[in-house]
């Protein structure tokens, strides 16, 4: 796929997706707003795990810290988008002093630790009830509106937060940086021995990782109005989200966004028609996907398919 | 007499109780093509890791161009002009062999955008002969494609010393006089070379001069016509029994 014809289907989806508050009601902007969500969460994943090859359970982590960094500077009088900047910068520098730590592991070792990254800062925050309210939860400040109003609000920070991603992910994809990573992606020792500098370049895909989450936790918290620590550091969202990615193509440009959107969109369908089972559904669906798909919907080769299927629907025409 | 290019001094290496390379001293001039020999297991990877910074050495010191270099990192000794390629070839496997290359270019040698990586790159495969397969996958090629390439990568990285590890391990009698054509070549360029071999012949006639490694000790450095009588050399390679029988005979060689 081309560079130009990429940006072109990207920036139809968003165009899209904004358009949903103009023919459909408050259930479909929600569902708007969350996979622009997820798509800027699943990007967000992709410098790590796509890019670098870090099987990377830590989103959680990330989004969660984001909640509860954004509810606390808006509780103690920050502005709304400044508290979501102060999220921002504060689970970038996170990521960044844990990077050179946990990226010593690799393979399995490292996604173990990631995971524990997730359950050590869910016990953190519950644990510190005077500051973060523990098991409570928290309240954070409304935004005054409508809800109709608030959704398409929300939708527009989701849509604006899943746009700057994407840019930043062109921008790496075409940079040393981009090149750097997916040589260490395909055999960090070659990499190492050609001049790239291995552990700064991994710190920086893991803090690229951390930081966009960091801001759409922030905003998830003000959308909300309540956060919680289960709810917040959800494992479900550390798993779901390299999903998406793999579905739709990891290390690829748009692969996120596809695979963001079809799992939303496939959930979605299964929870509503499949009402005890849509679990397990999606379960096997992901199973599947993974065994048969490993290079994501965008690693297909479209074309050749058609090709066989043309030839195939040829050859039983003809008389046997 | 100009410093040398490379000089190990007293460099040591221990893995647990076991001594891999124990007070190994010797040094590089400029120019010069030496080969390291040795039997299996004498430990010259083990050396060889150690001048890139893939181990680091438990004592001496390692200095190039008279810095000393024992603790660095191997992609510091990639940016300073030390280049390798591996035994057991390492390409970046889905890449392909054009971006092989260009990664050495982009990150190995001086500063540059990826559009003139990719134009060094261009010429460095041209030079190994493997023009033809720039745009395949690295994967593709057969091995005697990938130790090309490792070498056209090691290049594009403009190196003042290329450790070439067992370059010709797994390579037939022709696919051998090729690379060895190839290596004629690249000195011919002022690159200092060093040629890791645990084949004797292969070296012979490519180096100026020998090293010999046996069980981590280097036991000679000399031209290649002396160091194929030394006794030392020939009991390591063939044993003590073999060695003194060779002696006993009248005349030999």
């Amino acid at each position: 796929m081309s560079p130009t014809m990429r940006y072109v289907i990207f920036a139809l989806w968003v165009i899209a997706l904004a358009s949903v508050p103009l023919w459909a009601g408050n259930y479909f902007v929600r569902m708007a707003i969350l996979i622009a969500m997820f798509s800027g969460l699943t990007m967000s994943w992709n410098f790590i795990g796509g890019f670098t090859g870090y099987p990377s359970f830590a989103t959680a982590a990330f989004f969660g810290l984001g909640c509860y960094a954004g509810a606390l500077s808006q509780k103690a009088g920050v502005p709304m988008v400044l508290a979501w900047l102060v999220a921002t910068v504060f689970v970038g520098a996170f990521a960044a002093a844990l990077g050179a730590i946990v990226l010593r592991l690799r393979g399995h070792y490292f996604a173990i630790g990631s995971i524990a990254l997730v359950e050590v800062t869910r016990l953190v925050i519950s644990s510190w009830g005077s500051l973060t309210g523990g098991g409570d939860g928290l309240n954070v400040p409304l935004i005054q509106g409508s809800p109709t109003e608030v959704a398409v609000t929300f939708l527009g920070v989701m849509l604006a937060i899943m746009v700057v991603v994407f840019v930043v992910t062109v921008i790496v994809d075409r940079n040393r940086l981009g090149f750097g990573l997916r040589c260490i992606q395909q055999n960090e020792d070659a990499a190492d021995m050609v001049g790239i500098d291995t552990t700064r370049y991994k710190v920086f895909a893991f803090t690229l990782s951390a930081l966009f989450c960091g801001t759409i936790g922030a905003a998830y918290a003000s959308w909300t109005g309540y956060i919680d620590p289960t709810d917040s550091f959800s494992i479900l969202m550390s798993i779901k989200v390299p999903v998406m990615c793999i579905l739709g193509g990891a290390g690829t440009v748009l692969g996120p966004v596809v695979g963001a959107a079809t799992f939303m969109i496939l959930e979605e369908v299964l929870w509503a028609n499949f009402l005890d089972y849509n679990r397990a559904i999606l379960g096997a669906v992901t199973v599947l996907l993974i065994l048969f798909l490993p290079g994501g919907l965008l690693r297909i080769n479209y074309r050749e398919l058609m090709a066989r299927y043309a030839a195939r629907s040829k050859r039983s025409g003809a008389p046997a | 007499m100009s410093t040398p290019l490379l000089s190990l001094e007293r460099v040591s290496k221990n893995f647990g109780g076991n001594r891999a390379v124990s007070d190994v001293t010797f040094s590089l001039k400029e120019g010069e093509i030496v080969g390291l020999i040795g039997p299996n297991g004498a430990g010259k990877t083990t050396l060889v890791n150690l001048i890139t910074g893939v181990q680091r050495a438990s004592g001496g010191t390692i200095r190039f161009g008279g810095l000393d270099v024992t603790d660095q990192r191997p992609f510091q000794a990639a940016r300073r002009g030390l280049a390798r390629t591996f035994q057991i070839v390492q390409p970046f496997p889905a890449m392909t062999v054009l971006e092989n290359v260009a990664a050495g270019a982009l990150f190995g040698g001086e500063r540059t955008s990826r559009a003139d990586a990719t134009e060094v790159a261009r010429g460095q495969l041209e030079f190994v002969g493997l023009a033809a397969f720039a745009d395949r996958p690295a994967s593709a090629l057969t091995l005697a494609g990938r130790k090309r390439l490792e070498l056209a990568k090691s290049l594009a990285m403009n190196p003042k010393l290329l450790m070439l590890d067992e370059v010709n391990a797994g390579l037939n009698a022709s696919e051998i006089d090729g690379a060895l054509a190839l290596i004629r070549k690249v000195a011919e360029r002022g690159v200092t070379i060093l040629v890791i071999e645990h084949l004797m012949k292969v070296v012979m006639s490519l180096a100026q001069r020998l090293l010999v490694l046996h069980h981590g000790e280097l036991i000679a450095d000399g031209v290649p016509a002396e160091i194929v009588d030394d006794p030392r050399v020939i009991e390591a390679y063939l044993g003590g029994k073999f060695a003194r029988r060779l002696k006993e005979m009248p005349q030999h060689g």
